[in-house]
């Protein structure tokens, strides 16, 4: 019995050992992964910008939807398995980093002379670990507000301008809204990053604190961003969070049935390539509060720390920051390349949108609210903020209740 | 401790004679051993240790016994998941006996037996993302085709996914649905298997067609519906997909609809909380065991094997 076992273990190891052994070649052509979930046809173009720079390096694509993006990444991660180098976000980044699953890259670009201010400020401190540097910015969004003119117009409501406050969206959002025909003024969704995030910061108020110690919603600035929404729910000028679950609210916007969307410059184009949708939307700047403020958010390239040839991971994560492959990328209009200097092309390949609106509002740009384990108390924010969405509680009773779950979750970290 | 040793005592001295044929024998089973071992055994053994330690995100864990168990025990989500998932597997139970009805019937008409036969299979054959993909339009409040109908006739219907009260029932009458071909199938296989001849003599003795059905095919039936019976409610249990596609992650629904597979991949695989998943998974597994061992008990009492 002995025997067979060996035998067995022999053949299982033989095997293992075959599939494994193609990895060793030296001196041949490398082959790096590119893990991403989306602008498969952009990523491809800066791949073979980068091949034909590197003949000796092979990088292969890897688009995995958002759905199970970061599942797989996760996994993969922990086996051992996952792409040499992929797309990172702000809230998943101290994630990664502070567990040593990231490449460190300062001392590359130290080297390369690559000076940082060529990026936007909050986004680099958005990816910096105890002053680590992990990847270079790849691209950046910032949030505006999308309208609909042809239901403006139906409604004999002036076109939003760079100059409203928080007042004119609620008045025309009251006049927009037709029951009757099934149109709203404007959706509140329950969503962090292009709703109330903004709107706590235009408040005055904050998520968390800037040492990201302590939760921000306890503050009645952070609950007056909160009320804004809750309040278009409660007149009817928005769907409910209930409807807006059957039908998401970009949805809901693309079909005509609302006015008004604060939406990322990444809907740009989304919407520009939905030829009925084209003509009849345009965006401009995010309304005023007590002050002007964007949520300022991005993907950052970054390269895993247990790769098998992190030298030419190195290059590779070089350059996808660099200025040549952000000249590629605004030139297709997928994204605001995050490289200084380069963003005019993305304004200019949608002629039909103000664009220029998503730029403008740079210099107020607030960065992304993370800690250590941002995913746990973004569940809480989910979970506490409902009841306020759907009138079941106060935002002041919802959000303290939030707060000191957050700060609790906090206290762990 | 003393029994297992005497036991194998026991069988080393039996094995001695035929020892050879015992080694060739093993050879042939080795590959599905094999693949036992690595697919099944292994996995359980980690996960159960899994469950005894406190997992960080990327798979470094400490021991903390059964801190996990006792967590499970205080945690309101896992109850009403708990609930949830035993009410979509008793609303999908509902089914049999209509499975039961609807093979009768397809058994009894002569003509397109097995069209009828196909077309109940269809859902079974169909990519479960894709059934639960079209439901979930079929259920949607604004545009859903089921609220416009029920319109027409005056009834202001919910949203029927968004809606934490109605979601887990709209899931279950989709979990009916998909069930309802398999068991016919097998049903209809157990039909078959009643003798004509009974049935003949049934109607000599007078017995109009349901008391027919109630005792003679009935209780000839009742292994098959047995069958049936034991396969739903595991997989019932293990509910995931539909949940997952048809409410799905920041719905208003979510907290409300969630069941015990679905709590345990958002525990394992989006909140990074491997051992607290871990623990879901045996609590799971456990409770599995023991309702088919129950139904195995059971089965003495009313399943008749002519």
């Amino acid at each position: 019995m002995r025997k067979w076992i060996a035998a067995a273990m022999v053949a299982t190891m033989a095997l293992v050992a075959g599939c494994s052994s193609t990895d060793s070649a030296d001196d041949g052509p490398v082959t790096l992964t590119y893990g991403v979930w989306s602008q498969e046809e952009t990523m491809q173009k800066l791949v073979d910008a980068f091949q034909a720079q590197n003949p000796n390096v092979k990088v292969k694509l890897q688009v995995n939807p958002w759905t199970d993006y970061w599942t797989k990444l996760q996994v993969g991660a922990q086996g051992g398995t996952a792409p040499d180098a992929f797309w990172m976000l702000g809230d998943r980044f101290q994630t990664y980093a502070s567990n040593k699953q990231l490449l460190p890259l300062d001392d590359a670009i130290k080297q390369a002379n690559i000076d940082l201010a060529v990026y936007p400020k909050p986004l680099v401190d958005l990816f910096t670990l105890d002053g680590k540097h992990y990847g270079l910015p790849k691209d950046f969004d910032t949030i505006g507000l999308w309208y609909n003119k042809q239901l403006f117009d139906a409604a004999g409501v002036k076109h939003p301008t760079a100059d409203w406050t928080w007042a004119e969206v609620q008045a025309a959002a009251a006049k927009l809204t037709n029951k009757s025909a099934g149109v709203y003024g404007i959706t509140a969704p329950l969503n962090r990053q292009e709703g109330f995030y903004n709107t706590i910061a235009q408040a005055g108020g904050s998520v968390i604190s800037s040492d990201g110690k302590k939760s921000g919603y306890d503050d009645p600035k952070t609950q007056a961003g909160l009320q804004y929404w809750v309040d278009f729910v409660r007149k009817g000028h928005s769907p409910t969070l209930q409807q807006m679950a059957d039908t998401e609210a970009v949805a809901q916007f693309e079909n005509g049935k609302v006015a008004m969307y604060y939406g990322g410059s990444f809907y740009a184009q989304r919407f520009h390539e939905n030829t009925a949708l084209r003509s009849k939307v345009d965006v401009t700047v995010l309304p005023k509060g007590e002050t002007r403020a964007t949520v300022i958010n991005g993907i950052q390239n970054v390269g895993y720390a247990k790769s098998k040839h992190p030298e030419q991971l190195r290059k590779f994560l070089l350059f996808l920051g660099g200025e040549e492959a952000a000249k590629i990328q605004a030139a297709t209009g997928a994204v605001i390349p995050a490289y200084k200097d380069t963003q005019q092309a993305w304004v200019t390949s949608m002629p039909e949108f103000n664009l220029k609106a998503f730029l403008d509002e740079i210099p107020y740009g607030v960065v992304y609210p993370v800690s250590a384990n941002t995913a746990v108390w973004n569940k809480f924010e989910e979970d506490s903020l409902a009841p306020a969405w759907e009138g079941k509680q106060s935002v002041p009773e919802a959000a303290g209740k939030l707060a000191r779950e957050m700060n609790e979750a906090l206290a762990k970290e | 401790m003393t029994t297992i040793t005497t036991g194998s005592g026991v069988a080393r001295r039996r094995s001695r004679t035929p020892r050879k044929p015992s080694l060739i024998g093993l050879a042939y089973v080795a590959p599905a051993l094999a693949g036992l071992l690595a697919l099944y055994i292994v996995p359980l053994a980690g996960t159960f240790q899994l469950s005894l330690s406190e997992t960080g995100p990327f798979g470094d864990s400490t021991f903390t016994g059964l801190d996990n168990y006792r967590r499970l025990a205080g945690d309101a989500d896992f109850w009403l998941a708990l609930r949830n998932s035993a009410t979509y597997t008793a609303i999908v139970l509902l089914g049999i006996p209509i499975a039961v009805v609807l093979a009768a019937l397809i058994h009894s008409v002569d003509r397109f037996n097995n069209l009828y036969r196909v077309l109940f299979f269809l859902p079974v054959v169909t990519l479960p993302v894709a059934v639960g993909m079209v439901w979930r339009y079929i259920y949607n409040g604004e545009f859903g085709i089921l609220n416009q109908a029920l319109g027409l006739v005056g009834i202001d219907g919910p949203n029927w996914v968004a809606d934490p009260a109605v979601a887990i029932y709209a899931v279950s009458v989709v979990g009916i649905w998909t069930s309802l071909g398999t068991n016919i199938i097998i049903l209809g296989a157990g039909l078959r298997g009643v003798p004509k001849e009974l049935l003949e003599a049934s109607s000599m003795d007078g017995a109009g067609p349901v008391r027919q059905f109630v005792s003679v095919t009935l209780p000839l039936l009742s292994p098959s519906i047995f069958f049936v019976l034991t396969l739903s409610i595991i997989s019932s249990l293990q509910m995931f997909d539909l949940i997952y596609v048809m409410i799905g992650r920041g719905s208003t629904a979510e907290s409300g609809a969630q069941t015990m597979v679905y709590r345990f991949f958002q525990q394992s695989f989006v909140e990074y909380d491997q051992g607290y998943g871990a623990a879901n998974a045996i609590v799971l597994l456990t409770l599995i065991m023991i309702v088919t061992a129950v139904q195995f008990r059971l089965q003495r009492k009313w399943v008749f094997y002519g």
